[in-house]
């Protein structure tokens, strides 16, 4: 239902009197308007923006978001008003569409950030009135193809298992994906220069026996012809063969252009072959020997631009078959009237219709031989309404293909450009290490904070220090993925260190492992600073490895039984090793948690943020519980 | 050559009709009709000023120009019901609102309309249903005139209902419109015989009452 008329919703219903007298049965109960409040106006905050607007306006759209329920829960107690955090300037339009009933889509936005606002506010972008909706979906369309660019050219980077097969056809298709396919690329571009200059060499005339007439150079020089001529297809052949080989699906490789236009280049010379003895097909031989000039359409696999035209002109046929339709038209017209002009004067050579027609063609496009030429007054006359004619005609449909040739063009422009960019895999690199910043920035903060424990007393300024470092925001993000890294009983480890322990783990023993594995459950768990410390170190042998990781532990250990206040650190619960590593409630370096174990440990287990300052050091718990702690986080 | 005669003619055949509508159009954007002021409205009929300031808002929505056209009304009610076809029924509705038969239906109208509809005593909106069945207006409804209304009632429900409809169900309303309406079996039924036989009808009453809390 549109939006206004849903304001006369009370009007149809009030005409729907007109039914009563005519029916038969009685009329349900009319549903009762429970609150029955005045119409009252609203407040939508929109990140500081106050639109405000009827209730009733917003309620012309039930399925939305600002005509729902929905929007209860952006309703703000104090300053009772709706408040969302979202562009103001968007939301116009948003607005504009419960007052109108018209979704507009104003030209100068991203299309993305227009997209994400129609579906957060629960508005299908199918209903952009039609106004504006073209431009939406050009723009769309355009977004969508860049998007899609964007992710060829990432899937282009890598795939592993490729069969054979595979491989050589993306290495046919795609010359940049290896140094083989870069140099087959250029021999066949070269062979095919050479058979295109090889045919037009052949038919001039080169030296001559001095009683005869000059001779092609093809007919002197027959065999070394000949021998070029078979090397090319040879070459031709071979390639065709192999492209159809690595094709994925050779029933459609055979259909397209490019292999039709193959086996019409080397057709005829195999056709020759066969049929070099026999005199009077001779000359239907010869004639044959034209579609070897075909050969330079295999030139478009190696020039885009060619590529480009030939779409083009696919992509304009109807303009072009304009083109011709209304130029035949003309043609025929003028031609008529010339010959009719020309029938009066002597040794015309307008001897008919279709003779004249080639001088209408010439004239038309103002070629002007002159091989034609008319006498009488009346055939000048025409004759000059002819070729003032033929600028326009033929003027009109130009642009249009210009314009589609332009586009195409310059998209495909655009394509390259961004391929060739490397701003663009900068820029996905910087995209990459933002986004594993975080998780690096997780790492780091659990080796600094274990080292953090492991310390005696944080002083009052290295505390502060790190609280600025890690924000509550942090803290509890890292809380977050220390809880997933307890629940999968995995960790989280950088790329190098991946790598290292994968490596590692091939080389393991696993009857010595298993001593500390044993001892990692027992008091002090997983460590992450432990496993990532014994995974830097260097690929060694797996005695010195144990002793390593039994010294790590051992230092573990070590540094607990002498530093009580680190141990209790360790044994602490979060708020009050919270206290004692930093005495403040901005780092949260500590979480404990318990698996399953004695509650009396779960309730006191407290994973959450900012403890508040304790000095005192509360009683140790019985540290021979079964509870897996975790050290600074 | 042949092409742009072509264009040629195709111009000249096209310029009449379009300058009839862009008179049309003119005509309509120039009409811009405000009603009377606030105080007189709610003085003639039985709404409240809010109640007509919503009403008002509405209207100006749908309408900016101040008038309604028939073209305009048929495609608000059919926005009500898209499964038929309301265009009849609107039609015969939008003569019941256009009290003055100029074609066009000013706020005033309409707010009258709605007025007798929703807040007028029971025999105001008899009277103003028996206008709506009376389509030549004079004063008698006849079995044409039901049998039109019927079948305008039933295109609005569109072709797919259960059970199907059939051809004669529309004349079985109206032989039963006529049989509790019509006393003196004259084939007419006029004013008084409605009014009478509605209010004796407990069903009609029932459902008359229906919609006064519309508003």
């Amino acid at each position: 239902m549109a939006a206004g008329v849903a304001a006369w919703l009370p009007f149809a219903r009030a005409a729907a009197i007109g039914w009563m007298p005519v029916a038969n049965l009685p009329m349900p109960v009319a549903p009762t308007n429970k609150n029955k409040h005045q119409d009252e106006l609203i407040i939508l905050n929109v990140s500081g923006r106050r639109f405000q607007t009827w209730r009733n306006t917003l309620d012309r759209y039930p399925d939305t978001l600002l005509g729902s329920s929905e929007k209860e829960f952006f309703f703000n107690e104090e300053t009772r008003e709706y408040f969302f955090d979202r562009d103001p300037d968007l939301f116009r339009s948003i607005l504009n569409f419960y007052r109108t009933g018209k979704l507009h889509y104003p030209r100068y936005e991203c299309i993305s950030a227009y997209d994400e606002e129609l579906a957060f506010f629960g508005i299908i972008p199918e209903i952009i009135s039609d106004c504006c909706y073209e431009e939406y979906k050009d723009r769309k369309r355009e977004n969508v193809e860049r998007l899609m660019d964007d992710l060829e050219d990432n899937k282009d980077s890598k795939l592993p298992n490729m069969t054979f097969r595979e491989t050589m056809w993306r290495a046919f298709e795609n010359p940049h994906t290896s140094t083989m396919a870069l140099v087959f690329y250029y021999v066949t571009g070269f062979f095919i220069a050479i058979s295109v200059i090889t045919n037009v060499v052949e038919t001039v005339p080169c030296g001559s026996m001095p009683n005869q007439r000059d001779i092609p150079c093809g007919e002197r020089y027959t065999e070394a012809f000949f021998c070029m001529d078979t090397a090319c297809v040879m070459i031709f052949t071979v390639e065709y063969l192999m492209r159809l080989f690595a094709a994925p699906s050779r029933y459609r490789f055979m259909r397209s252009v490019m292999s039709i236009i193959d086996v019409v280049a080397i057709l005829p010379y195999y056709i020759g072959l066969v049929m070099t003895n026999n005199e009077d097909v001779s000359g239907a031989f010869v004639t044959l020997r034209v579609f070897r000039v075909f050969r330079i359409f295999k030139f478009s696999r190696h020039s885009q631009g060619l590529r480009i035209l030939g779409y083009t002109l696919k992509s304009c046929a109807s303009e072009l078959g304009f083109l011709l339709f209304s130029l035949t038209m003309a043609i025929i017209i003028f031609a008529t009237v010339m010959f009719y002009a020309e029938k009066g004067s002597s040794s015309s050579k307008f001897t008919s219709i279709p003779a004249s027609f080639w001088y209408t063609i010439v004239t038309m496009t103002t070629l002007g031989y002159g091989d034609m030429v008319p006498k009488t007054i009346a055939g000048k006359v025409f004759g000059s309404i002819c070729s003032l004619s033929g600028v326009l005609v033929i003027a009109l449909p130009v642009p249009v293909i210009v314009s589609n040739f332009s586009r195409i063009y310059h998209q495909n422009q655009r394509a390259d450009k961004r391929r060739a960019q490397k701003v663009q895999k900068a820029r996905l690199a910087r995209m990459r290490i933002s986004k594993c910043g975080s998780s690096s920035a997780f790492l780091h903060s659990k080796r600094n904070g274990l080292n953090q424990s492991l310390e005696l007393t944080g002083s009052l300024e290295e505390d502060q220090q790190l609280k600025k470092t890690t924000s509550l925001l942090e803290s509890q993000h890292h809380h977050l993925l220390h809880c997933l890294e307890k629940t999968t009983n995995h960790e989280f480890v950088d790329e190098r260190l991946y790598e290292q322990g994968y490596l590692q783990t091939a080389l393991q023993n696993f009857p010595s492992q298993s001593p500390s594995l044993s001892s990692e459950e027992g008091i002090t768990g997983t460590c992450c600073s432990r496993r990532t410390k014994k995974n830097m170190q260097p690929l060694s042998a797996t005695h010195t490895h144990n002793l390593q990781e039994l010294s790590a532990l051992h230092i573990q250990c070590g540094e607990q039984q002498p530093l009580n206040t680190s141990r209790s650190s360790l044994n602490l619960m979060s708020d009050e090793s919270g206290s004692l590593n930093c005495k403040s409630s901005g780092l949260v370096t500590t979480a404990i948690i318990s698996i399953p174990t004695p509650p009396s440990n779960n309730s006191r287990a407290s994973p959450d943020a900012p403890p508040p300052p304790n000095p005192d050091a509360p009683p140790l718990p019985n540290p021979g519980t079964d509870v897996v702690k975790i050290s600074a986080l | 050559m042949g092409a742009v005669v072509g264009t040629l003619t195709m111009q000249t055949s096209q310029r009449q009709p379009s300058r009839d509508k862009i008179d049309d159009e003119l005509e309509m954007t120039m009409v811009c009709h405000r009603p009377e002021g606030l105080e007189q409205l709610e003085a003639q009929t039985n709404f409240t000023k809010q109640e007509l300031q919503v009403l008002y808002r509405g209207f100006k929505n749908e309408c900016p120009s101040g008038v309604v056209n028939e073209e305009t009304f048929k495609h608000i009610y059919a926005q009500f019901f898209p499964h038929g076809d309301p265009s009849t029924y609107a039609h015969y509705l939008f003569n019941a609102f256009d009290t003055r038969n100029n074609g066009s239906i000013k706020f005033e109208d309409f707010v009258m309309g709605l007025s007798t509809l929703l807040r007028g005593t029971v025999r105001d909106k008899l009277e103003w249903t028996f206008h709506l069945y009376d389509i030549n207006k004079d004063g008698f409804i006849n079995k044409e005139e039901m049998t039109e209304i019927v079948r305008a009632i039933y295109d609005m429900m569109g072709k797919y209902t259960y059970p199907a409809l059939k051809g004669d169900v529309p004349k079985q309303h109206v032989d039963a419109f006529f049989e509790k309406m019509d006393k003196n079996k004259d084939g007419v039924v006029t004013l008084e015989e409605f009014v009478l036989a509605c209010q004796e009808d407990e069903n009609m009453m029932r459902s008359m009452q229906l919609f006064e809390n519309v508003m």
